[in-house]
């Protein structure tokens, strides 16, 4: 029997998963693993904007902002649990980007980067100023899901860092999934087919606006849900998670794994992620390292490190 | 009506500095299509080399000039070293080179200097002048000079030069420059010098007014672009008049509106001009090649 | 190269993993600052504090007979990468206690980490949350913004200025600051009769002095803010010609500052600083005097930088931690924690710090000094 390359794929990113815990030293590395979850959630969205579609937003860390402070002002505000908070900003996020994404996707490029910085930056801007609602700068914190006390009752007692890599790994492992079906659905072959040319695309019938739309949407439903994730682990949130520097942070995990692969693009947030944690061991020397990295990869690997490292491996077989 | 003046000359000043910024992207992304996001980083060195060959004892001019030719030698160096091997790769990764490159100057930045704020005095004194009731510092003049200044250069280089003309022409098509004779590869390491350059004589400009340190940089180069973006990428009169409307927006919202939200406003303008005019105001039309 | 740069990864790895032996016997403690990013000005002064105190007090032969180890960690000033430090902290490196946390926003982030691991804490940013309520194994050196408004308040008050504006920075520090004088402002029986806030990066505020100075009975002007804020701010404002008595806040408490607004701009402006600033000032029997004098003395010495009261903060948080090392006579947690909350009469540079199981902090507002700008350098308000 032959696997499909997306059966492989997920096969392969949820033995890592599940896997990888019988490495890990100390319960440090399931906070470093499930941060790499939670940030590889939010670029699984946006292969399916960047890498699928071709559009660029710099504005993405404002539905990660969404997502998060949905988790901590509606269950104080309106009562609900943290977890169904989370469904309620990604609904929010969605109709957000649906409202947004219809003028914004217009732009094309560099146009449609500031425009989508200048989003992202009112989000912050409001989380920020908002200190009565929000905390300010400062922050606020988010009130437990009660999801562990859950699992202990029922007889499972995990650490808080290992049950929100559990968690946080599973919500991956589907989010990868639903992003490979997307791809080779009806949807992903028009997403594919404006990305290499919107006019060609729309001379064969394909709503390129309505298509486009459908990505923005979906790549902010991802980045709220990894907000949600973040905040509820954190139990604590910042506006910093919907500022300028975390989307670029994710367009450039996106960029440098592979825009176009899910498990690329999960691999730049395992690098991005896991980085800053290696770079320690250089001191003030860190940024210098982050900066070098980054450039070096993307001048050897150019398509991205999965991409250009899967051709090379598969040259070197012929 | 002197408040609405202080607003306005507060606007221009700051708007003057933006549009230093801005005039810094345009000649790179004129070349090569690549907006450069260490840009802010050549605004910062500009004025760090100056503070610093400044308090070793060199005149302020010297120092200034210093400064100038030493950032531009890091923009061609970061042209040959990065920009240049990865030649044919798509502009995105282009781009997370720049940003790489913002990165890596800022930690160097902050290990060959420090990571204190930094000034040195203001080219014609502090004396405020007054106009119509309001006032405004010498320095501010120098600004908004040398804003003009770069304009009126960039603008006669792009269109009575040869060599503008190569730029302008590679960035359409570069095969077709190489066809014609235009050496592509100096006219890449020329871009990235002028650039660098702009750069750092708007960081010896802006420094006595904003002060400088080893992370200014990004948002200088945040507002910068959206400056940029708003007058149309790539036009040096949209970096001029972008630059400007940008911080007469803000000024004018602190002033009547609110200062906490002069930030949102800006980019709430630039957004609807944006969906008006998508190429910005002085944007060249671009058409899909299919 | 190549093979150069494979051997430093795979030794990096090495190293990350854990392979590399840890030292052992050793006295652990564990910082995650913000050396870089918007909050440096902050961090860097107390991350230089920290590892020139820690040789400095290695280099005397240590705490109860073993070598410090100090295990610092830039975490940029952003909550989330400070949570994951503070994590490798508690789980990977095993620190008996943590200093840290430069912002309120980072403290906040992480002292949960702390509590549940149950490791003492000293935080070093401003907000009064952090040790109100209570925690038991949170504590805090730097004065509260509260205290710091409360201070400038009751200047004001005795000077007869009722009737002020405030413009704060909207980064976490004047932000932070800005909500919390507003908070007992009233109990002064002042009035904040113009509000106004600028960004962190912005490089002219005259429109927002154009509104405080234009509003009608304003007497004087408070700045929250740090950084290079309160600098333009002060040009700015002699530029305008405003006349009334400027305010700063201690997050400007440094020569620096000084430099930055230019002797001429910055001359009669008042805010609370600590002891640090004036060593030279204070009388020869002040308790503080030798402590600041010697502190003062080998910082410059070695980073070539004028003090700064955030690294003062450093400095309290490390000598409140080796005090109680000495007193609980075992590097353990626990025991460590119980030694902090009985501190008692220990002198550092924001005062004298004697805490209790009700107070995480420990000082009151009298070592906090009101000080004055003339002729470029500082003067002790009476």
């Amino acid at each position: 029997m032959r696997l499909s390359s997306k059966t492989t794929t997920l096969l392969a990113l949820a033995a890592l998963i599940a896997l990888a815990p019988l490495f890990f030293p100390s319960s440090y590395y399931f906070r470093v693993g499930s941060l790499i979850f939670v940030n590889g959630l939010a670029v699984t969205g946006l292969v399916v904007l960047t890498g699928y579609a071709g559009q660029i937003s710099l504005g993405h860390a404002g539905f990660v902002g969404i997502g998060a402070y949905a988790c901590a002002l509606a269950p104080v505000h309106l009562g609900l649990n943290p977890i169904a908070a989370a469904v309620v900003g990604a609904a929010l996020s969605g109709g957000i980007a649906w409202l947004v994404g219809r003028p914004i996707l217009r732009l094309k490029g560099y146009y449609l980067a500031v425009a989508s910085l200048g989003f992202g930056a009112l989000v912050s801007m409001v989380l920020a100023n908002e200190a009565q609602v929000t905390g300010g700068p400062d922050g606020m914190t988010v009130p437990d899901p009660g999801l562990r006390a859950l699992l202990k009752s029922a007889g499972l007692d995990l650490s808080n860092s290992a049950f929100w890599y559990a968690f946080s790994g599973i919500v991956l492992v589907i989010g990868a999934w639903l992003a490979l079906n997307l791809y080779h659905s009806p949807t992903g072959r028009a997403l594919r087919a404006l990305h290499g040319s919107e006019v060609a695309a729309r001379t064969v019938g394909v709503d390129v606006a309505g298509f486009k739309l459908r990505a923005f949407v979906i790549s902010a439903f991802y980045a709220s849900l990894s907000g949600s994730l973040l905040a509820l682990q954190n139990k604590f949130i910042t506006p910093d998670v919907a500022g300028y520097m975390h989307s670029i942070e994710l367009v450039t995990m996106t960029v440098l794994g592979g825009a176009g692969s899910v498990l690329g693009a999960i691999c730049g947030a395992m690098i991005l992620t896991t980085l800053p944690q290696v770079l320690t061991v250089f001191q003030e020397y860190e940024q210098v390292m982050l900066g070098l990295v980054m450039m070096l990869v993307m001048i050897f690997m150019r398509d991205g490190l999965l991409p250009s490292l899967s051709r090379k491996i598969r040259g070197r077989g012929k | 009506m002197p408040e609405l003046m202080q607003f306005l000359l507060s606007g221009v000043t700051v708007g003057a500095v933006y549009a230093l910024v801005a005039l810094g992207f345009t000649i790179i992304y004129n070349a090569s299509d690549v907006v450069n996001f260490a840009q802010g980083e050549f605004v910062m060195l500009g004025g760090m080399f100056t503070v610093f060959a400044f308090e070793a004892g060199l005149p302020l001019p010297l120092a200034a000039l210093l400064a100038i030719i030493a950032t531009a030698a890091i923009g061609v160096a970061l042209n040959k070293l990065a920009i240049e091997p990865a030649r044919g790769a798509p502009v995105v990764s282009l781009i997370i080179i720049t940003i790489g490159a913002s990165i890596l100057i800022r930690g160097l930045t902050q290990i060959a200097f420090d990571k204190q704020l930094h000034r040195f005095p203001a080219f014609s004194g502090d004396a405020p002048i007054q106009i119509v009731g309001a006032t405004m510092l010498p320095q501010s003049l120098w600004v908004i000079a040398g804003a003009l200044a770069i304009f009126v250069g960039l603008w006669l280089f792009f269109t009575r030069t040869l060599t503008g003309r190569a730029v302008l022409a590679t960035a359409n098509n570069r095969i077709a420059a190489q066809l014609v004779g235009i050496n592509t590869k100096y006219v890449m390491t020329l871009s990235f010098a002028l650039s660098a350059a702009i750069g750092a004589l708007a960081g010896v400009l802006v420094t006595p007014i904003t002060l400088t340190g080893y992370d200014i940089g990004i948002a200088l180069a945040l507002k910068g672009f959206a400056a940029a973006m708003l007058g149309g990428m790539g036009n040096p009169k949209g970096a001029l008049v972008g630059g400007l409307l940008l911080g007469v927006i803000e000024a004018l919202t602190a002033g009547y509106l609110s200062s906490q939200y002069k930030d949102a406003a800006a980019f709430v303008i630039i957004l609807a001009v944006l969906f008006a005019m998508p190429q910005g105001l002085f944007g060249r039309q671009s058409t899909d090649r299919v | 190269m190549r093979l150069h740069t494979t051997t430093t990864a795979l030794g990096t790895l090495a190293l990350v993993l854990g392979l590399a032996a840890p030292a052992i016997a050793d006295i652990r403690i564990g910082a995650t600052l913000s050396e870089t990013g918007p909050a440096a000005f902050l961090g860097d002064p107390e991350a230089k504090t920290l590892k020139l105190l820690v040789d400095e007090i290695n280099a005397a032969g240590g705490v109860l007979g073993e070598k410090i180890e100090l295990i610092v960690y830039d975490d940029g000033g952003d909550p989330n990468k400070a949570r994951t430090f503070a994590t490798r902290l508690v789980e990977d490196d095993e620190v008996v206690a943590v200093i840290g946390g430069t912002t309120t926003g980072t403290s906040m982030a992480i002292l949960q980490v702390f509590e549940d691991a149950e490791i003492p804490f000293i935080s070093l940013a401003g907000a009064i949350e952090i040790i109100d309520p209570v925690r038991p194994y949170t504590f805090k050196t730097p004065h509260t913004d509260r205290m710091a408004c409360a201070k400038i308040f009751a200047d004001m008050k005795a000077r007869g200025l009722t009737k002020i504006g405030m413009i704060s920075g909207s980064d976490g520090f004047g932000a932070s600051m800005h909500k919390q004088c507003l908070q007992i402002v009233g109990d002064y029986g002042i009035e904040v009769l113009a509000d106004e806030t600028y960004g962190p990066s912005d490089a002219d505020m005259t429109p927002q002095l154009t509104n405080i100075k234009g509003k009608e009975g304003v007497q004087a002007v408070l700045n929250a803010g740090f950084g290079q804020g309160p600098a333009i701010v002060t040009r700015n404002y002699q530029q305008l010609a405003v006349g009334l008595p400027l305010y700063q806040s201690h997050g400007v408490a440094s020569d620096g500052f000084i430099e930055l607004a230019g002797a001429s701009a910055a001359e009669g402006i008042r805010l609370p600083g600590t002891a640090l600033l004036v060593a030279k000032l204070l009388p020869d029997n002040d308790p503080q005097r030798p402590l600041v004098t010697a502190y003062k003395a080998s910082f410059e010495a070695a980073t070539g930088k004028p003090v700064s009261t955030f690294g003062g903060y450093a400095h309290d948080a490390l000598r409140i931690l080796v005090d109680a090392l000495n007193r609980a006579g075992k590097a353990e947690p626990q025991a460590i924690r119980d030694a902090i909350e009985a501190t008692s009469g220990l002198v550092g540079t924001t005062g004298t710090v004697t805490m209790s199981a009700e107070n995480h902090l420990g000082l009151d507002l009298s070592a906090f000094r009101m000080l004055e700008i003339k002729d470029g350098g500082w003067k002790l308000v009476e």
